[in-house]
């Protein structure tokens, strides 16, 4: 076992420990293991080093690493949201009101969080990227813009399948929604702009630049849309949140963000491979060769 | 910064036809819009901001575009950031400039929609503030992106690519505004639309020159 990956997954381990031990023994009547620390605290520390943990598995440089942190992630990833589905879809009764549909929240709701915390990286790439001039932050940028822009697509897919039987119609102009929507296409223009730059050191600044202006576009996307369409749903919070609904939602939140950040360290390792080989100096031409022999 | 300004202004004053073919493209985009939707005079009238603001979008687009055109060409961009000023110098000239050349187009589009969709107003003095305000929103990250873009193959693509989605707040704004200008404001929400345009402005004309900087070096 690496050393390095110590940290890592001890907060990982921590936020489970938060997540799902302490509040699964409480059901089953054993107390105590909390800590004496608030249930609401609780889940803030088990979000915070879960997402902590799997950032830090992000720093971990790419190239010639191997593949196995990410492998292993993607494998509690798996189990996770395997778990979760199976208790959202087949254990955790139907809800009053909505009925069956009400399910997809299991991972409509993991899926935005993560959507928006992979922008967020994205976000922290670009910003480390043009103040360190590091190429493996360009790749980081690249892999969570990506994986970012298809949650923000799987999202709007849901979206769509939920909003269908509920409210009558595919699309509502509801501010969550126009914002992911533009989030989207912002993130899929700076996607394209890499594509049509050839030269590295040009796309990097540019898409990081892009990356910062399209970022910071968001909460002012979000507060214009609240105002130009006042008509938009009381969102949840815990508190209104039953808890026979939240340890699937919970498991599908670890299981989604374990997939995303295991996604994003493979596709940041092929990226910064793709760099290696564009940044390398062109190989010596025969006549040169032949002099150099 | 003055004398990039003026330069700025002296090359669109000399192809003052290129504004010409671009207001008349705007003023064909609100002709189709009104096809459209049908001859319905009341709808035309309550859409009619929508519209506008649309072909300005899209006649802003190629004013954004052609703004880098000149530097391409002889390699102008370089020779002007071998000069002992800052980027953000050429930047904020830039965008100045195309910001009062949106505003004049954005003037010269107000009487078209007054004939065309029946939608008039006597408030012309916000009328022009929200058209400044506006257009700003548009012309701050525009420009930037048109630095960007004016470099590559597929310019004509990009550009609204990368824009479009950034001045969705912008856009939205300014229609609410212009629309509440038009058809009356009887509960007082203009205030708060201008305020988010101010701030949408500032936001962008600030972060807009720090990164210009980046993006044009060597």
């Amino acid at each position: 076992m690496n050393k390095r990956l110590l940290p890592g997954i001890v907060l990982l381990a921590v936020g489970a420990y938060f997540g799902f031990v302490v509040t699964l023994a409480a059901f089953s009547g054993i107390n105590g293991l909390g800590l004496g620390i608030k249930s609401g605290l609780q889940a803030t520390i088990a979000a915070l080093c879960a997402i902590l943990g799997a950032l830090y598995f992000l720093t971990i440089d790419d190239v010639g690493d191997s593949t196995k942190p990410a492998a292993w992630l993607a494998g509690a990833g798996i189990v996770c949201f395997s778990i979760g589905s199976y208790i959202g879809l087949f254990v955790a009764p139907p809800e009053e009101y909505m009925g069956d549909v009400q399910r997809i929240m299991y991972v409509h709701v993991p899926s935005a969080w993560c959507a928006l915390l992979a922008m967020t990286i994205a976000f922290a790439c670009a910003v480390l990227f043009l103040f360190r001039n590091d190429w493996k932050w360009d790749a980081r940028m690249e892999g969570s813009i990506e994986v970012g822009v298809v949650l923000a697509f799987l999202l709007c897919c849901q979206g769509a399948i939920w909003a269908k039987p509920t409210w009558g119609v595919w699309w509502d102009w509801d501010p969550r929604l126009t914002t992911t929507a533009v989030l989207l296409f912002a993130f899929l223009g700076i996607l394209a702009l890499r594509r049509f730059v050839d030269d590295p050191v040009k796309r990097g600044i540019w898409s990081a630049v892009a990356t910062i202006i399209a970022y910071i576009d968001v909460p002012i996307v979000y507060f214009s849309v609240r105002w130009w369409n006042s008509l938009h749903q009381q969102q949840s919070s815990p508190g209104t949140v039953s808890k026979q609904f939240w340890l699937p939602l919970r498991a599908n939140a670890f299981g989604i963000l374990f997939l995303m950040t295991a996604f994003i360290m493979l596709r940041a390792r092929i990226s910064a491979l793709r760099l290696k080989t564009e940044l390398a100096p062109p190989p010596l031409a025969e006549a040169q060769l032949g002099e150099a022999v | 910064m003055i004398n990039a300004l003026r330069k700025e202004l002296l090359l669109q004053w000399r192809s003052r036809a290129q504004f010409m073919a671009v207001f008349v493209f705007g003023a064909s985009a609100l002709l189709l819009f009104s096809f459209a939707v049908g001859p319905n005079a009341e709808i035309l009238r309550q859409f009619s901001a929508g519209f506008m603001w649309l072909g300005l979008l899209l006649s802003s687009t190629l004013t954004l575009a052609e703004s880098f055109h000149a530097e391409m060409e002889n390699r102008a961009l370089e020779g002007m950031l071998l000069l002992p000023v800052s980027p953000r110098v050429i930047y904020y000239g830039k965008a100045l400039a195309n910001w009062l050349q949106l505003v004049l187009l954005g003037c010269a589009l107000v009487p078209v929609m007054v004939v065309l969709y029946d939608a008039g107003t006597t408030d012309l003095l916000r009328l022009l503030l929200v058209i400044a305000l506006g257009t700003a929103g548009l012309s701050a990250p525009g420009t930037l992106y048109a630095a960007m873009t004016s470099q590559l193959k597929s310019k004509q693509t990009l550009l609204p690519l990368l824009l479009f989605p950034l001045i969705v707040p912008a856009l939205l704004a300014s229609v609410k505004a212009t629309s509440l200008i038009v058809l009356g404001d009887p509960m007082e929400q203009l205030g708060p639309w201008i305020r988010l345009l101010a701030a949408f402005d500032a936001i962008y004309w600030s972060v807009c020159g720090l990164l210009f900087g980046r993006v044009v070096e060597e």
